[in-house]
């Protein structure tokens, strides 16, 4: 009997498993913008992770060749004002600019649904100090509260995170919130107290995965902004300093060169950024039917 | 003879979906008399409403008409322009939908949603909209109209709202009103009450009805004639009597069969292969001693002098003995479904005792009871299977939770063969275990959540409305299924319900509970043949009363030569 009984799980998993990567591709083929979101997604990535390895020069070495040289067959994205190559240094700066994104969003959507999921679901005063809270962190011009932040907090990379992740925090416990607070009493989070699950694990272990598609839209949405938002951090002469490779410092590096006409200074890092937070708004939609079971079949 | 009014041949409508076209309704053909009723009865999925939605051009993006064609008086719905039909929808054809609630703005009050039909289908200036959606109003016996007139949604019952919903249906005086299941989720002295209204008013306005339901007996209560249909396919069309008397076709006795009548038992429910199959019951089984007894029960909510204060159960006191099912019956907002709440722990109680195996387990709160030893005793089916089931869980992963819970201790192995065993139990194929409940059909999620709630073995199970949402014959099914069970491991049932024919099916004994209290209490048999109350007698007098099967044959063929004069 029980020989019998194993058989069906282990197969049933395999099978799970080989489905969820047929309910990727199921995905992808169905929307080709998905398709095209994941693509460039996965190559982010890459470059992320290997492109300081396959770079032709040190992003930060000086004089690799002349300064200011235009876009040419050495320097594809031509060289800045102390002769380094802008495209090294667009290269090398991916991996700083998603680290700081994905570890602020990463943030502020754990402690942002916690905080959510305890007011949607016990209410009461849980809810009317975690709400208000919120409201006053939304009370901010968002940008200045994270300048406010990171200038108090001292000028560092973790301090960007920080900054960027509590100023994001609300939107993820209003979200939370919002979704818990409506199923808080539906049948199944009924029956899976009657199942003996304590309250903790009901809410946790049935209520908030129901919440995910939503949040994942959300999430993508905000990585892009999170970009933008250390980018900007960083233009202003907050968080990353000079000479580490930044798109935000190299933006702002550059603009001092645009008035005399040397514009690939600026130009390709903008790009670089600009494709990044196009990518985050694009596979939104694609990272929710992704979690969704509901779009599997 | 008279051309008919509207006059469906052939009729077929395709979808469009992920998985290539599918034909929702393929080649009907019925027709409806002027001032006729015809009512469409079928299951869900029949293609039913499908076919009102052709009628009315409304189907949706992905829907079109395949072939064949629809006249009404004369004139061709479908090939008509979508501003033509603008003007038909309403003033000619008028519908109403399944939820009223869902139907009428929210954030508009009613009268003026009433008006505004009028002024749209110019049956009324703005000077004269008001009075004559007054007048409407009063049609439709809502009493107070002048006041209700001002009256938001939210601030009605369902009755109520279904009653406006009425009343901006009929306000330009249709030829043709097509009512799409529009009793459901009402209480049956509500359904009743609307559907009088709706015959009443059709009756006096010389319209046709086409009243589509899944509810054979109401349809035949209420209709001529009778179209019966299954996936997509007319199976049967005939007068109502002829059709309850003398069914043709096997789909048709099945669908008979399966809706219960006053004298049917459990098991007359099912096909006779069903039949076979099914456990012989033991004839009569004798109660043991007192399972569970609750003592002056009572439940207030909000505190006393504000105006939020409600009290939904008062005093309220029964037995329920081992092996013994006992009925609860009453209308929406009697308080049952707060009572079995608090027995079921999931409510803590304001007042009195709830003995459980001699333990009073309302002292326990209920945010406690969830690591009681008794909390795996005590389990529940839900009204709504689809509602009740995790959507990310797979149904085995959905019926594995209690006994991941509630016995830690057991092994993978054991886990997996008793999750088998439960399957079994129900009557679930093994296969569909590994489903998500999207992917399983109604019927299939009612078993998931049955398996689900007798996985810890109860000693009683509160049954809450199990069969609401369900097809008859799913329904016929899933009664006689919670009939083995209760045999099979000796459980005692609390039957929670509006419909006392379903629950005269499975219980000895029923209490009757009206504003919090019991108004009446017996064994099923003296409630149904000698109610005492008024309230029990208005509640049996509800249940739709199909014609009876012993009218003269001669009547039936009289009326069929009637209706082809």
């Amino acid at each position: 009997m029980s020989n019998l009984a194993i058989t069906p799980s282990t197969s049933q998993r395999a099978q799970s498993r080989e489905g969820y990567w047929h309910h990727l591709r199921y995905i992808m083929a169905e929307n080709p913008l998905t398709g095209v979101s994941f693509g460039l997604f996965f190559g982010l990535i890459a470059v992320a992770i290997f492109g300081p390895y396959l770079v032709p020069f040190d992003p930060v070495a000086t004089g690799v060749g002349p300064a200011l040289q235009p876009p040419g067959v050495n320097h594809w994205f031509g060289t800045d004002h102390l002769g380094r190559d802008v495209f090294s240094r667009v290269v090398v700066a991916t991996r700083l600019d998603l680290l700081i994104s994905v570890s602020a969003v990463a943030l502020s959507f754990v402690f942002g649904s916690i905080i959510g999921c305890f007011a949607g679901y016990f209410g009461g005063w849980t809810d009317r100090i975690s709400g208000r809270l919120m409201d006053t962190i939304m009370a901010f011009p968002l940008f200045v509260l994270a300048m406010g932040i990171v200038a108090a907090a001292g000028n560092s990379i973790e301090n960007i995170v920080y900054a960027t992740a509590i100023i994001n925090l609300p939107f993820y416990a209003r979200m939370a919130r919002a979704e818990v607070s409506i199923r808080r009493n539906a049948g199944f989070v009924q029956a899976a107290r009657l199942s003996g699950n304590s309250e903790l694990r009901v809410l946790f272990g049935h209520i908030f995965p129901n919440t995910l598609p939503p949040m994942m839209v959300q999430i993508s949405l905000n990585m892009g902004w999170a970009i933008l938002n250390a980018a900007g951090l960083s233009f202003i002469g907050l968080g990353v300093q000079p000479p580490m490779p930044e798109w935000g410092i190299l933006v702002a590096e550059g603009a001092n060169f645009i008035i005399s006409g040397e514009w690939w200074l600026v130009v390709f890092p903008g790009l670089a950024l600009m494709l990044a937070v196009f990518t985050f708004n694009l596979i939104g939609d694609g990272l929710r039917d992704l979690v969704d079971p509901q779009r599997r079949t | 003879m008279t051309p008919p009014l509207l006059d469906i041949q052939r009729l077929s409508v395709d979808f469009a979906t992920r998985r290539g076209t599918v034909r929702a309704i393929d080649s009907i053909s019925l027709s409806v008399a002027k001032g006729e009723t015809l009512g469409i009865v079928g299951e869900s999925g029949s293609g039913k409403s499908v076919t009102s939605y052709a009628v009315m051009n409304i189907l949706d993006r992905a829907g079109k008409i395949a072939g064949g064609k629809i006249s009404y008086g004369g004139m061709s719905m479908h090939k008509i322009s979508e501003r033509d039909m603008r003007d038909i929808r309403g003033r000619e054809i008028s519908m109403i939908f399944q939820n009223p609630r869902a139907a009428l703005n929210p954030i508009r009050k009613v009268g003026q949603q009433i008006a505004d039909v009028l002024v749209q289908h110019n049956q009324a200036t703005r000077s004269t909209a008001r009075d004559k959606a007054i007048e409407m109003l009063l049609a439709v016996k809502i009493k107070d109209a002048e006041k209700r007139f001002e009256a938001y949604p939210f601030e009605l019952s369902g009755g109520m709202c279904q009653r406006v919903v009425i009343a901006m249906a009929l306000a330009c005086k249709p030829q043709l009103l097509i009512a799409d299941e529009p009793t459901t989720g009402l209480d049956v002295t509500t359904q009743k009450a609307v559907m009088d209204l709706i015959s009443e008013l059709t009756a006096r306005f010389n319209m046709s009805t086409i009243l589509i339901t899944h509810d054979l007996g109401l349809a035949a209560a209420y209709c001529d004639r009778l179209v019966v249909m299954e996936k997509g396919h007319v199976v049967e069309q005939n007068t109502s009597q002829a059709l309850f008397n003398a069914p043709q076709k096997a789909y048709t006795k099945q669908l008979l069969n399966a809706t219960p009548h006053r004298d049917s038992y459990v098991r007359d429910l099912l096909t006779p292969e069903q039949q076979a199959q099914a456990l012989a019951l033991p004839a009569s089984t004798e109660p043991g001693a007192a399972l569970l007894s609750v003592k002056s029960l009572k439940k207030e909510f909000g505190k006393p002098g504000s105006g939020n204060h409600h009290i939904a159960v008062r005093d309220l006191s029964f037995d329920i003995r081992k092996g013994e099912s006992l009925g609860l019956v009453g209308e929406s907002g009697c308080g049952k479904s707060t009572t079995s709440s608090m027995i079921m722990r999931l409510l803590d109680t304001t007042e009195g005792s709830i003995e459980f195996l001699g333990q009073d387990i309302a002292a326990i709160p209920a945010k406690q009871f969830a690591r009681h030893a008794l909390r795996g005793k005590l389990q529940m089916v839900f009204q709504d299977p689809t509602d009740s089931l995790n959507p990310r869980w797979s149904a085995e992963r959905s019926i594995a939770d209690p006994l991941l819970r509630l016995s830690p201790d057991m092994t993978d192995a054991d886990r997996q063969a008793r999750i088998l065993e439960l399957a079994t139990l129900v009557g679930l194929p093994v296969e569909l275990l590994n489903r998500f409940p999207h992917q399983l059909s109604g019927g299939q999620k009612a078993r998931v959540g049955i398996a689900r709630a007798v996985a810890m073995e109860p000693e009683l199970l509160i049954l809450d409305e199990p069969t609401a949402a369900l097809d008859v014959s799913v329904q016929a099914v899933v009664l006689n299924l919670l009939e083995d069970l209760k045999h099979r491991l000796g459980m005692s049932y609390l039957f929670i319900s509006h419909d006392l024919n379903v629950v005269r099916l499975l219980c000895d004994r029923i209490i009757v509970m009206q504003q919090g209290e019991i108004v009446e209490e017996g064994h099923a048999h003296e409630i149904m043949d000698a109610p005492k109350t008024d309230y029990t007698r208005s509640l049996l007098a509800a249940i739709p009363h199909p014609p009876a099967p012993d009218a003269s044959a001669s009547e039936t063929t009289a009326l069929v030569q009637d209706g082809a004069s």
